[in-house]
């Protein structure tokens, strides 16, 4: 009995670690970011590129930055959601237009909709090096003294906007 | 004609120069292998069984850029490295480091093996000790030889 009850515990475990690798998903790294101020940027504003808006700006309130691209796929896949989000007045959103071209953005903007306070044009990308962006869209979560609470990567959806996005942001204001 | 031919192959040759892929941009090639040399120790997060030197997504290149400003400007291949963890997490390195969260990563393949080696030392030596088959008594010999129904002698 012992000689078949131990392959099939071995088994059991692999079964397991199997199970949960299933469900891990490893293209979401954890940001070293959550729980650290959010990396401070003055960027020229798309609409108005002589005007610059920097994060101790937006001191005070919880905001969402998006990080978003004309040439992004999958951002046009959440683009609608975030639309949605804004009319709701639930929490301002600020888009940071990551290595695009303005008037592409623009042009973008005007077809899909803006559901931006202020998108912020990071040409070069730079800034999304800084706060660790690989793969747009991302969305941090900013709290009231500047801190990073919580970044989502891909695309938000319906579900995650209603159990971490307004959860959070209800956590945050309150 | 000869030289109109030349001329020809000169913009022919430029051409092909441009259809070529996106040449390094520091054209110091100590400087360029200071930069591989350094990339060769992050990996690409967009593809990320790949280092950000082998790597051709777009955040590889943008990121090999930050590496060659950063040389030029005179910081270390570990100033870099730093840099970098600070913003994409410990992930970013290659050769992750050693810590109580990679302890597993890096110690788990010998512990794998000690447990191995020290089943198969048991398995060896519990072989060794099964008893070599023992002595027929008497009357087992004369069972035996009932049963067979042989001969004492043939057994």
């Amino acid at each position: 009995m012992k000689r078949y009850l131990l392959p099939l515990i071995a088994f059991a475990v692999l079964v397991g670690f199997l199970a949960i690798g299933l469900r891990l998903k490893p293209s979401e790294i954890p940001s070293p970011f959550i729980g650290k101020p959010a990396p401070s940027f003055s960027l020229p504003t798309l609409a108005a590129p002589d005007k610059q808006l920097s994060v101790a700006d937006l001191r005070g309130q919880v905001w969402l930055l998006n990080v978003w691209a004309s040439w992004c796929v999958a951002c046009r896949e959440e683009h609608a959601l975030m639309v949605e989000l804004a009319k709701t007045h639930a929490v301002p959103i600020y888009g940071l237009n990551y290595k695009d071209k303005r008037d592409d953005a623009l042009g973008w903007l005007n077809q899909f909709g803006d559901p931006y306070v202020v998108s912020l044009s990071d040409t070069r990308g730079l800034v999304g090096i800084d706060y660790g962006v690989y793969g747009v869209p991302e969305t941090f979560i900013i709290d009231k003294a500047g801190v990073i609470r919580h970044k989502l990567i891909g695309p938000v959806t319906p579900d995650l906007i209603r159990e971490v996005i307004l959860p959070m942001v209800k956590k945050l204001n309150a | 004609m000869p030289k109109l031919f030349c001329l020809l192959l000169i913009a022919l040759a430029s051409f092909a120069a441009q259809a070529k892929e996106a040449a390094p941009l520091a054209t110091d090639p100590a400087l360029e292998a200071r930069v591989m040399a350094v990339a060769e120790e992050l990996r690409c997060l967009v593809c990320q069984n790949e280092t950000i030197a082998a790597s051709h997504a777009d955040l590889a290149i943008d990121l090999r850029q930050q590496i060659r400003e950063q040389l030029v400007q005179g910081r270390t291949p570990t100033q870099i490295i730093d840099y970098m963890v600070v913003r994409y997490g410990e992930f970013v390195r290659y050769r992750p480091a050693f810590e109580a969260t990679t302890a597993l990563l890096w110690l788990g393949p010998f512990a794998l093996l000690l447990i191995a080696a020290g089943a198969m030392w048991r398995t060896i030596k519990q072989r060794r000790a099964v008893p070599v088959a023992a002595e027929l008594s008497t009357a087992q010999s004369q069972r035996l030889r009932q049963l067979l129904g042989t001969e004492g002698d043939k057994v």
